[in-house]
């Protein structure tokens, strides 16, 4: 089994990020980017189905500039077995992204797609729907387990009252969510020893068209500084005046 | 020609919907997949399904029904978003995740990183939103004419099991008072019994941090958060939360947020109205006793 993982840089999502004053993009200066963590989880998933037999060739894939490099080596050091970086330096969205994915995936025939639910950078969680949609392919989102039958997968899903279990048959694209797994720790040593793997570097195959262009950013409005009190007492009526009770 | 389409899973999600088109100013009808409203606008689609199939089953048909709106809007939710993005997919589509503001029917605001930042996002028609109704002042949609519709769902992904909804407490999108735990309620029994006292007392919800949902201290359809649910009650209590970005991403929008902390220094002080150091185990059980309006 062929699995086409899709892997995006996203700026530290642990850090706090604010608007650039010109409102024209986010102020990224002295951060560092990462592998987008569901991303990571979803690298992470795809290792452990190799480690079990379950899947022969491991193929990470980015679109984006060449700083995307970096993420792409991580990626090979985590466990893919190949890399390919789509280079462009064109602002993108879930369809744009969607649209030249899908090319690949005719391309390259995997028999699952396993990426995050959503960038943490956009929080927008379209893009694996959007290429299930274009492959025609079944989709399974929100994952929180992924088993192997024969010819397709058991995915328990994360849902707004609990959790579902799907069956969907393969080729089919799973999203996944936060409980999946905890992502392995790779040290730089091993990022570098990942140097031989290798690293594909290929020009678009469709014209990456956006349907939605952001404007500008901002930060939100603060929220007001509260007041402190001292006893339970001055609690219950400090609540009651709020008058939402 | 601009008309707006809504798509509820259920008739509470439609409930949701009035603020969303009324903002958005545009002529409307709605799809009911399940539930037998005849408020919802001009026409009232109503489906009649009694269970939800998967997104890749359904998507296809609904694509070929909604390709004459211009805007087709869906209560933000992991469902909505599972199967807006399939039919955006296939119609090609620009799509607006959560949306939180509309300037114009082709310009919306959107939160980002974790509601760090706002986007102002410009999408042609024909465009998919999902929107988050605690943005949008309530507002009540027009009765309409109820058209019957059937819907056959294709090949795809099959369910073999699923949570039920469960009755009694509030749902979490929608309460008006959330009461909202993490680690330190250490174990299921005593997060149940100490906050879900004190949210059935004031006829609210219980909430929970990632930490408390991933030590199984509670379910993970009660997390709030980033990746959890996005609430906006009128009072948020977070007992023994320290704050973290990915939860206050999914607190802010509250009217009054209620700190309980051992530690002065947690974050959740930053955000919050009213703030008390103290132990939630003194704390809750006393609140629950003298807040006017509880029940004992």
């Amino acid at each position: 089994m062929r699995i086409l993982i899709p892997i995006k840089r996203v700026v530290d999502p642990y850090a706090k990020v604010r608007a650039l004053p010109s409102g024209e993009g986010l102020d990224t200066a002295g951060l560092k980017f990462e592998i987008n963590p569901f991303d990571e989880i979803a690298l992470e998933e795809a290792v452990r189905m190799k480690e079990r037999g379950e899947a022969s060739e491991l193929i990470a894939i980015t679109i984006g500039g060449s700083e995307c490099e970096e993420q792409l080596r991580k990626s090979l050091a985590i466990g893919a077995d190949k890399a390919i970086l789509v280079e462009t330096t064109s602002a993108l969205d879930p369809s744009a992204v969607s649209t030249e994915l899908a090319a690949w995936a005719k391309e390259l025939q995997p028999d699952l797609i396993l990426m995050g639910k959503q960038g943490t950078e956009n929080d927008e969680n379209q893009t694996g729907q959007r290429l299930a949609a274009k492959l025609e392919w079944p989709q399974a989102t929100f994952a929180s387990k992924i088993e192997k039958l024969a010819s397709g997968f058991q995915v328990t899903r994360e849902t707004d009252l609990g959790e579902e279990v799907v069956e969907v048959a393969q080729p089919a694209v799973i999203t996944v969510d936060l409980r999946l797994n905890e992502p392995r720790y790779i040290a730089l040593p091993g990022i570098i020893k990942a140097r031989s793997k290798p690293l594909e570097r290929a020009t678009p195959k469709t014209a990456l068209t956006v349907k939605v262009k952001t404007r500008s950013y901002a930060n939100p409005p603060a929220r007001g500084a509260g007041i402190r009190v001292n006893s339970v007492d001055e609690l219950v009526a400090a609540i009651a005046a709020k008058g939402v009770l | 020609m601009s008309r707006l389409l809504l798509i509820a899973f259920d008739e509470s999600d439609l409930n949701s919907c009035g603020g969303f088109a009324t903002a958005l100013g545009l002529p409307y009808d709605a799809l009911l997949l399940s539930g037998n409203s005849t408020v919802g606008g001009e026409k009232i689609f109503q489906a009649g399904l009694t269970a939800i199939p998967t997104a890749d089953t359904v998507a296809g048909l609904l694509a070929v029904f909604v390709h004459t709106y211009s805007h087709v809007a869906f209560v933000s939710s992991m469902r909505s978003k599972d199967l807006a993005a399939r039919i955006a997919g296939i119609l090609d589509a620009a799509m607006i995740t959560d949306a939180i503001g509309i300037e114009s029917p082709t310009t919306f605001l959107r939160p980002m990183v974790a509601g760090a930042v706002i986007a102002t996002v410009d999408a042609e028609p024909p465009v998919f939103i999902t929107f988050r109704p605690s943005n949008f002042a309530p507002a009540e949609l027009t009765a309409g004419t109820v058209v019957p519709m059937g819907i056959v769902p294709a090949p795809g992904s099959k369910i073999v099991k699923a949570s039920a909804k469960t009755a009694g407490r509030p749902d979490l999108s929608q309460a008006k008072i959330i009461v909202s735990g993490g680690k330190p309620l250490k174990d299921a029994a005593t997060f149940e019994t100490v906050l879900g006292g004190l949210a059935d007392a004031l006829g609210g919800a219980v909430g929970a941090t990632r930490a408390a949902v991933d030590t199984g201290i509670a379910p993970n359809e009660l997390q709030v958060g980033q990746t959890g649910k996005i609430v906006a009650p009128n009072l948020y209590i977070a007992a023994g939360i320290s704050g973290s970005t990915q939860h206050m991403a999914g607190i802010k929008d509250s009217k009054v947020i209620v700190a309980i902390n051992k530690d002065g220094d947690a974050p959740i002080f930053e955000v919050a109205d009213i703030g008390i150091v103290a132990d939630l185990f003194d704390v809750l059980p006393q609140l629950q006793a003298k807040l006017p309006g509880a029940r004992s």
